[in-house]
């Protein structure tokens, strides 16, 4: 009986209704006769695009600045580099001098420039928080709203030669969605663009069992990302960020410089946000501009409290659970939904109550002590 | 000299404390002459945003009076508002009958809600913006719930104007055209008179049945306000005056002359006070110069330009007077107890619950009141705009109300009527010509829209970090004020480089 009440304080009231939930969700619809395998192929494919933006959160909430919803920052940069990496490949006709090589190039120069940028912003954005201690989540939701509203002016003014980025026949201002699918779109989870456009012996990156579709280079790669943050927090510097987050008396005491670390957690967050924005571009296979991001670094948050982490605290371990739980039901619920009651925005209503009803509960948790 | 210095040193401090006004006058200025918009458009468009916004606007002061800062919780008021029209619509009342009863619906599901969420931000100090965000996220799914599902669903509505063909789920506008659209708007001057003339004898009989009663003693004020009532009714009655007041709509230059008549009278009154108690000349200089400048810009009302703009605009009378009514209440209430109360524990909980104030029911209060009149200023919005977008019309009030209260110049910690006045004008001239400047200027009038949503995020975004950079810096000092009350002697701020 003890165990059980420890067990049950441990993953907490939200956690079990959504665990529940999704339970129940699943039975649904393996009783409605979907077949198990592609939905599951389906909560596996959005579990690792969402993954990446959501692993951003935790060195946010490890260094302690909180949840960030400034995460708009980063995916911005990350979108800024992917439609430049997408125009430079566009002008150069990589396609034509490189083949199969270019799809890599491209996706190699959007990360190498979006983590460019990141970095920049991050760096500055953390120096803002820095000064705003104790009003962090306010300041950085609308510092997030504000960037994604600037960002619109910029697509918007950009005169790009690439037919898939730009308006026909405007030469001003970009698409609000680029189609992927003439660059890196798929090239780590689809499995018919694999075969497409890359040689046999790669063929590994993406594959089919039965029904199944395995991402093998998205799960590599998000694995990598996790690995390493893993690595960070580990490490002499991460230590001292998770200190810094903790007890700031403490860490001060034994010379650790809090206001640098915490710099640091943002711009790291920041730079994973920007890295995790292409990623899920790449599995979507199309790059949304606009204000299609605004409301990403809700999900992200969300995402990460259902797994379990506090305003304070966070673990890799609660970014795979929350992401898997968070897009497992919203992916399991539209079929079943769909044959069930036929209200096709009924998930979309779910996802907001979801979504916003355990940022709610989290913040209601800390009782005030942080903001 | 020294007089000279002191005038600068004014100047600059009013240019100081007023930055964020100027500054956006000047944009608003710059994208008027950009956009090369005639005049009568746009102050025309500016006073229809007036009628449609500022009630809301002005919803907001309160909550930043009892410290809860700016109520980003506005949009649960809204949400109210929305189920009581919807439920008058379906029922087919229509005119200003349909809008007493929604707001007899509206009223009691806002005081609800208010209640709820006070409760909520109890729990939840220091951080009631970020939670009133996100709680109005919340509530926009929990709403969207019942007109998507629960009506029709679960709720049998069988009505096909308003739901969506399938039987479940209300359609995503409703026309409010026939039944409230224009209902507060229409009312006639004459009615509000009448109404106002009755209402104020009714009063004035009941506190002469307590002055019999020895439980009031009347007053010179009592029987002046029931005078000059009775006086403007008499007037009412002589055809001309009856004519001009059987019409629902003010033009511009009629109210712009009759409130600088009302000025001059007020100052004509200082100088006969003045000249009857026998102040000193120089208690003339005031009210004389004050005559000369309504005087002046009466007479720029002759002006070509300037009539036609007058001429052109026209006013709905109640929606001004309801305005009117809360500034005034939004005054009052900062002189009764309740007032006084919210103004300490705003400025601090633990003095407020030391000096025996309740301070939670104090927040809880505050919050009830914002969250009726939001759901009130909704309620004008609406039989303003005339169509109903379920699923749209109340998503980004508290963003653009917010927004406009700091164009005005107010912080999270400090907001007055005027401020929330100013900043509506200035917001949404701002939200009238930005698209067309943006077209002038960069041959796309999608900047100009898009650069409007910047700046009321953006002029939000800067507010909220002026006021924790401010906040921030202060709180080492008020630390060591109160002994570390709320635990947070423990976060000390770090300094050494």
């Amino acid at each position: 009986m003890k165990t059980l009440k420890t067990f049950y304080e441990n993953i907490g009231l939200p956690r079990l209704i959504i665990g529940l939930f999704f339970v129940l969700l699943v039975v649904a619809s393996l009783f409605l006769g979907f077949s198990p395998a592609a939905l599951f192929s389906d909560v596996v494919r959005r579990w690792l695009m969402y993954g990446t933006l959501v692993l951003a959160m935790v060195p946010g909430i490890q260094s302690g600045i909180g949840l960030n919803f400034g995460i708009s920052l980063g995916i911005s940069s990350g979108l800024l580099g992917a439609v430049l990496a997408m125009e430079v490949a566009f002008v150069r006709d990589w396609n034509g001098l490189y083949g199969a090589g270019s799809p890599w190039m491209t996706l190699l120069l959007a990360i190498i420039l979006g983590v460019i940028f990141a970095a920049i912003v991050g760096t500055l954005y953390g120096m803002l928080l820095n000064r705003v201690k104790g009003s962090e989540m306010t300041v950085s939701t609308y510092v997030g709203f504000s960037i994604i509203a600037f960002m619109n002016i910029v697509w918007l003014s950009l005169a790009f030669k690439n037919g898939e980025l730009s308006w026909p026949l405007q030469g001003q201002g970009l698409r609000n969605t680029a189609s992927l699918s003439g660059s890196f779109g798929g090239l780590l989870s689809n499995p018919d663009v694999v075969q497409r456009t890359q040689p046999e012996w790669l063929h590994w990156l993406a594959f089919r069992v039965g029904d199944f579709t395995v991402p093998m280079g998205l799960i590599i790669v998000f694995g990598l990302m996790c690995f390493f943050v893993w690595l960070f927090f580990r490490s002499k510097t991460g230590i001292a960020m998770s200190g810094a987050g903790e007890n700031q008396l403490f860490t001060t005491s034994s010379g650790i410089n809090v206001d640098r670390k915490r710099i640091q957690g943002t711009a790291i967050s920041t730079v994973i946000g920007a890295v995790g924005i292409i990623l899920y571009a790449q599995t979507y296979g199309f790059l949304q501009l606009y204000n299609a991001p605004l409301m990403m670094g809700f999900a992200s948050v969300a995402s990460i409290l259902i797994g379990g982490a506090t305003v304070r605290r966070a673990r890799i371990s609660h970014v795979l659970i929350g992401t898997f739980l968070f897009q497992g039901i919203l992916v399991t619920a539209l079929p079943v939904v769909n044959e069930v009651v036929e209200i096709g925005t009924l998930p979309e209503v779910l996802r907001i109550i979801i979504s916003n009803g355990i940022i709610l509960y989290a913040l209601s948790k800390t009782k005030g002590e942080n903001q | 000299m020294s007089h000279k210095t002191n005038i600068l040193k004014k100047v600059g401090s009013f240019l100081f404390d007023n930055k964020v006004m100027i500054a956006f006058a000047i944009i608003c200025v710059g994208a008027i002459i950009l956009s090369g918009s005639p005049m009568t458009f746009v102050v025309d468009g500016v006073f229809t945003r007036i009628t449609r916004n500022t009630f809301t606007v002005l919803a907001l002061i309160i909550p930043v009076l009892a410290g809860l800062g700016l109520n980003f919780g506005i949009v649960i008021g809204a949400v109210a508002a929305q189920i009581a029209v919807f439920c008058v619509v379906y029922w087919g009342f229509e005119g200003f009958n349909g809008i007493l009863l929604t707001v007899l619906i509206a009223t009691p599901l806002a005081v609800l809600f208010g209640y709820l969420v006070g409760k909520l931000f109890n729990r939840m100090k220091g951080a009631e913006m970020i939670a009133g965000l996100i709680l109005g996220y919340f509530a926009d799914g929990l709403y969207q719930l019942l007109f998507l599902v629960i009506i029709g669903g679960v709720i049998p509505v069988n009505n096909p104007t308003l739901i969506i063909s399938h039987g479940v789920g209300v359609k995503n506008t409703i026309d409010l055209t026939g039944n409230l659209k224009y209902a507060i708007d229409s009312v006639r001057m004459l009615d509000i008179l009448t109404v106002f003339f009755y209402a104020v004898v009714a009063i004035t009989v009941v506190k002469g049945i307590l002055h019999l009663a020895k439980k009031y003693k009347l007053t010179k004020g009592d029987f002046g306000l029931l005078g000059v009532t009775s006086l403007l009714f008499g007037v009412s009655y002589i055809p001309v005056i009856e004519n001009f007041l059987s019409t629902d709509r003010l033009v511009l230059l009629d109210a712009y002359t009759i409130m600088l008549i009302v000025l001059a009278v007020i100052q004509i009154v200082n100088i006969i006070k003045s000249r009857i108690d026998k102040q000193p000349a120089a208690a003339l200089t005031k009210p004389v110069l004050l005559l000369v400048l309504y005087a002046a810009l009466y007479a720029l009302s002759f002006h070509p330009a300037v009539e036609e703009v007058l001429l052109f605009v026209k006013l709905p009378v109640l929606p001004f007077l309801l305005i009117g009514g809360l500034c005034w209440f939004n005054q009052k209430i900062l002189s009764t107890r309740l007032g006084q109360n919210m103004r300490t524990v705003g400025q601090s909980i633990s003095v407020a619950n030391a000096s025996g104030i309740d301070s939670d029911q104090t927040r809880v209060l505050a919050m009830i009141i914002s969250t009726v009149l939001a759901s009130w200023g909704q309620i004008i919005f609406l039989q303003n705009i005339g169509t109903f977008s379920t699923y749209g019309a109340h998503t980004q009030i508290a963003q653009f109300a917010i927004a406009s209260l700091l164009v005005g110049g107010a912080s999270v910690q400090k907001a007055t009527n005027k401020q929330a006045i100013i900043g509506v004008i200035l917001f949404h001239t701002l939200f009238i010509v930005a698209p067309q400047a943006g077209k002038e200027l960069f041959n796309n009038a999608q900047i100009g829209e898009y650069f409007r949503v910047f700046v009321s995020y953006g002029v939000i975004a800067l507010s909220l970090a002026m006021h924790a950079w401010k906040k921030f810096r202060k709180e080492p000092k008020a630390e060591l004020d109160d002994g570390g009350i709320a635990g947070k002697s423990l976060e000390p701020v770090n300094n050494d480089g």
